[in-house]
């Protein structure tokens, strides 16, 4: 490869100056003329009919405009269901609530404090039906959450489920390979364990916010979507209408998470814009966060058989707390769930993983798509193995790695997946065969290492656009949204790495479905190596346009003529475009009835995690002295931010690992605000905390480029699981590893145990 | 409505305030500031603060009224004249933002810090920064532009 002046540059970000001003734009900010603000009135019960809604003393308080229920949808969207995966989530609540915190009705008003008041004066009484809020519970429950499943549409391996009742089964994977039974009977040991994680949030700081505005030619979504595309076309869908006639605008976002995809306000907004012919806007509070989306909590019984230090069958049976709407849980399910038996080259496999409704707040993506919660999982499990076989767990991993040219659970060879050179960095990071600094007295040291892998989604699709004005400043058009993660900075770095000009001078217009081209979603990594491969194509349209055009205008080749000069001769005055488009989409053959595929993913990402750590015995308190983040992200298009991704990742995983739960009381959330559900703070951090991204190239990836974002958060929760039991002997199989846990856990192990 | 005198920005203003409005409302409302954002609510992330008479406050639980022959600062102001700060210049170069929603109240905060020590130990910034939260977790970061605008100020460029 020739070499490259700006994909490797720690180009600093091309919005940086609007964010330390306080003047990058957010929806958070956006207030339009005439604009009415909504406040959501909620379910206050987990599953029941509703029997009685009276919103007449809200009516009738002064400054109300209007309140709206399902009925008023009703007349601008008759049939008010959507969802990514299944249409069975209503715009507002149609007859039944589901979970505590659904919204039932809204309240418009001009003044956000008017619609506040009113919105408690909004009076519902329900029909309590019996409710299930256990993920494996849900499997058998005589309760049922919905009466008849329905599927979009979108995806062949949900058609199955199509009208099905009596189930709260969203999606049943199943993988086959080898066989299981016959290698469990011939291993010399087999290790079998269950592990759960629980239900924690994005709680991105600016909380989910949609505007909703009818304008002469149909109606425009200003929004904090990481899925404008998605949201243009379920708009629509929703509408009967063309897509031409939804325009979906995102600015900057304050944080996503994977948590503002799909739909969330912007079909209410639409409703609701449609029925006054005035902008909406509604902005959720903090603690509403928790009552739109979560990550899934899950429950993973694994089981592997090992002979000759070699694990020779492995299988997993996983349930997945989807929550009453599926979002996109059943593609967590398939797509992440086929990596269940970790990245280790094992012949026998089975995997079952089960998506769930239950009567809590729907979960969906968060940083990882499942990913971590498996890691959790089979990484805790590898090294209880170890430990019981007596094996350095570095060694009982590395014997057992999954190798480039071998054949994953599903079947599809690996290629470009730095597993080994993850595990090896890690090893040395953790300076693994050094001698070890067990503490004394109280407060015992131990350390433990993990390593995940994942799959990207697939397959999906990115479109980009370049356009060369006339003197030569370069616009690139996508769909991509920047919620942080540096997207823009990364795409315009592609582009001048193709045009050979400064990444600095490229414009990255915003999503825009009315400009910008169609993109899948900005989600599960899948960005930079989608939309960056787009890009790539795009921007080598251009340049081959230009070339074009300086052949057409009689010029020898690779005479360099500035671009500009080529505009001026061809029309005689600064005028005319040059426009590129490049459109990628992957490979992709869909497993057979076995989960089998020779193609499942375009590329694989790995990350790994090492802890050195502190357990105070008297008070189970942990204490992280060291983390290690290392990971395989290809080769890094921009160093600096590569590296903000993984530590910003790894702590955010740290947050779910250590303190982060939701607390339900009978499906209602009893911490639902910062006061006591508390994210990583500058206190929390690791005081030392090194990320490295090892020497790799993705083949396929946009100048060897592949995904970045979730990486970090892969292997940090088991990594820090096993070095408590290094330190102090005992096993936790739940997160979070709260100090009350790792106390109850001492106490156990001393025959002491506290009561519950 | 209680009618307020104060400096906002360096400039005398006077507002008609609700008794009830915050400072962050009011700012946003009435002189279209954008910059300290509300997000909790509880003045637990620190997203919606101002400098009240160079303390950092949480915007979003200080009532306007007390605002009343104060001297408020915001976030626009301290790259009024189109020059950033030395905080605002740090945060850039060290890459101390990614969302970009927490980072005026982190610069707020440091500013204050920076002010009151100099040379700020680990200790200090951590102590000074633990009432503002980043969910990106730049923490790392942003602790490097802090003493990167440390370095700066005490180099004379302020």
């Amino acid at each position: 490869m020739a070499t490259l002046t700006q994909v490797g540059r720690s180009v600093p970000r091309l919005e940086g100056e609007a964010k330390v001003t306080g003047r990058a734009e957010y929806v958070h900010n956006l207030r339009l003329p005439g604009m009415l603000y909504g406040k959501i009135v909620r379910s206050t019960v987990a599953h029941g009919r509703i029997a009685k809604l009276d919103a007449s003393a809200a009516q009738a308080l002064n400054g109300v405009y209007r309140v709206v229920t399902i009925e008023d949808v009703r007349k601008v969207i008759p049939n008010p269901f959507y969802g990514p995966a299944f249409h069975d989530q209503p715009i507002l609540a149609a007859g039944k609530v589901h979970y505590v915190g659904e919204p039932v009705a809204v309240v418009l008003a001009r003044d956000p404090h008017v619609a506040d008041a009113a919105a408690q004066l909004v009076e519902a009484e329900y029909d309590e039906l019996p409710a299930v809020f256990d993920e494996v519970e849900a499997m058998t429950s005589k309760a049922i959450v919905h009466e008849e499943l329905k599927p979009a549409g979108t995806f062949p391996d949900l058609k199955h489920l199509k009208g099905r009742r009596d189930t709260n089964v969203a999606l049943d994977f199943h993988l086959r390979r080898g066989d299981v039974a016959a290698a469990l009977a011939q291993a010399d040991h087999a290790f079998e364990h269950t592990f759960r994680t629980q239900q924690v949030l994005h709680l991105p700081l600016e909380p989910y916010v949609s505007i909703g505005e009818p304008t002469d030619t149909g109606l425009t979504i200003h929004t904090a979507s990481q899925s404008p595309s998605f949201v243009r076309i379920e708009i629509s869908r929703l509408l009967g209408w063309p897509e031409n006639k939804v325009r979906v605008k995102v600015p900057y976002l304050g944080g996503g998470f994977g948590g503002k995809l799909y739909i969330k306000l912007e079909a209410l907004v639409a409703a609701l814009a449609l029925l006054v012919r005035r902008p909406v806007k509604i902005s959720l509070t903090m603690e509403e966060q928790f009552y739109t989306l979560t990550k899934h909590a899950s429950t993973f019984r694994i089981k592997s058989a090992v002979k000759d230090g070699r694990i020779t069958a492995r299988e997993c049976e996983v349930w997945w707390n989807g929550g009453a709407y599926a979002d996109i849980g059943p593609r967590i399910t398939q797509k992440s769930g086929f990596t269940a038996p970790g990245p280790y080259d094992i012949d026998n496999i089975s995997i079952d993983s089960y998506s769930l409704y239950t009567n809590l707040t729907p979960a969906g993506a968060l940083r990882g798509f499942g990913i971590p919660q498996l890691v959790w999982a089979y990484e805790s499990h590898t090294d209880m193995m170890a430990r019981a076989l007596k094996l350095d767990p570095i060694e009982l991993r590395r014997k057992n790695l999954l190798r480039d040219g071998r054949p994953q659970a599903t079947g599809t060879l690996v290629k470009d997946a730095a597993i080994e050179a993850v595990l090896d960095r890690l090893a040395l990071r953790m300076n693994w065969r050094g001698p070890f600094e067990r503490g004394s007295g109280s407060v015992k040291r131990g350390r433990g290492i993990a390593i995940g892998f994942k799959a990207s989604i697939s397959p999906t699709t990115s479109i980009a656009i370049v356009n060369v004005a006339a003197d030569g400043s370069v616009t690139l058009y996508c769909s991509t949204v920047d919620m942080g993660q540096g997207s823009d900075t990364a795409n315009a770095q592609i582009v001048a790495e193709v045009l050979n000009i400064p990444a600095e001078r490229v414009k990255v217009v915003h999503p825009d479905t009315d400009v910008t081209p169609y993109d899948m979603a900005t989600l599960g990594s899948r960005s930079l190596y989608h939309m960056g491969n787009a890009v790539r194509l795009a921007a080598e349209d251009a340049r081959n346009r230009i070339a074009a055009l300086a052949r057409e205008l009689g010029l020898p080749e690779g005479s360099n003529v500035p671009v500009a000069e080529l505009f001026q001769k061809k029309y005689k005055m600064q005028a005319g475009n040059i426009i590129g488009t490049g459109s990628y989409i992957p490979s992709y053959v869909p497993p057979d009835p076995n989960g089998q595929t020779s193609e499942a993913t375009p590329f694989w990402m790995v990350g790994g995690a090492g802890v050195e750590i502190e357990v105070d015995t008297e008070t189970g308190h942990v204490r992280i002295l060291k983390l290690v983040n290392v990971v395989d992200v290809g080769r890094p298009i921009n160093p600096r931010i590569v590296e903000t991704q993984i530590s910003g990742a790894a702590v955010m995983q740290l947050g779910f690992t250590m303190q982060e739960k939701m607390e339900f009381d009978a499906g209602q959330v009893t911490n639902a605000s910062l006061a006591d559900y508390k994210i990583p703070s500058i206190l929390d951090i690791p005081i030392d905390m090194q990320n490295e991204v090892v020497e790799a190239e993705q083949g396929s990836g946009p100048f060897g480029a592949k995904g970045v974002g979730e990486s970090g958060t892969f292997a940090v929760s088991p990594a820090i699981a096993n070095a408590i039991e290094d330190a102090v002997g005992v096993r936790l199989t739940a997160l979070p590893l709260s100090a009350e846990a790792v106390y109850r856990a001492l106490r156990k192990a001393q025959g002491v145990p506290l009561e519950e | 409505m209680p009618t307020i005198h104060f400096i906002l920005n360096g400039e005398k203003v006077v507002a008609e305030v609700a008794t009830h409005a915050t400072i962050v409302e009011v700012l946003r409302d009435r002189f279209e500031l954008y910059g300290a954002r509300e997000s909790c609510a509880q003045g637990l992330c620190g997203c919606c603060t101002v400098l009240v008479d160079g303390t950092a406050v949480s915007g979003c639980l200080y009532l306007a009224a007390f605002a009343d022959g104060k001297d408020v600062t915001t976030i626009e102001h301290l790259a009024a004249d189109g020059v950033l700060s030395p905080v605002q210049e740090a945060f850039l170069e060290a890459g101390a933002t990614q969302c970009g929603f927490c980072t005026p109240g982190f610069v707020l905060m440091a500013s204050q810090l920076l002010k009151e020590h100099p040379d700020p130990a680990d200790d200090d910034i951590r102590h000074y920064l633990s009432g503002n939260l980043c969910r990106c977790a730049a923490y790392p970061e942003i602790v490097k532009a802090v003493k990167l605008a440390a370095t700066k100020m005490r180099s004379g460029r302020t």
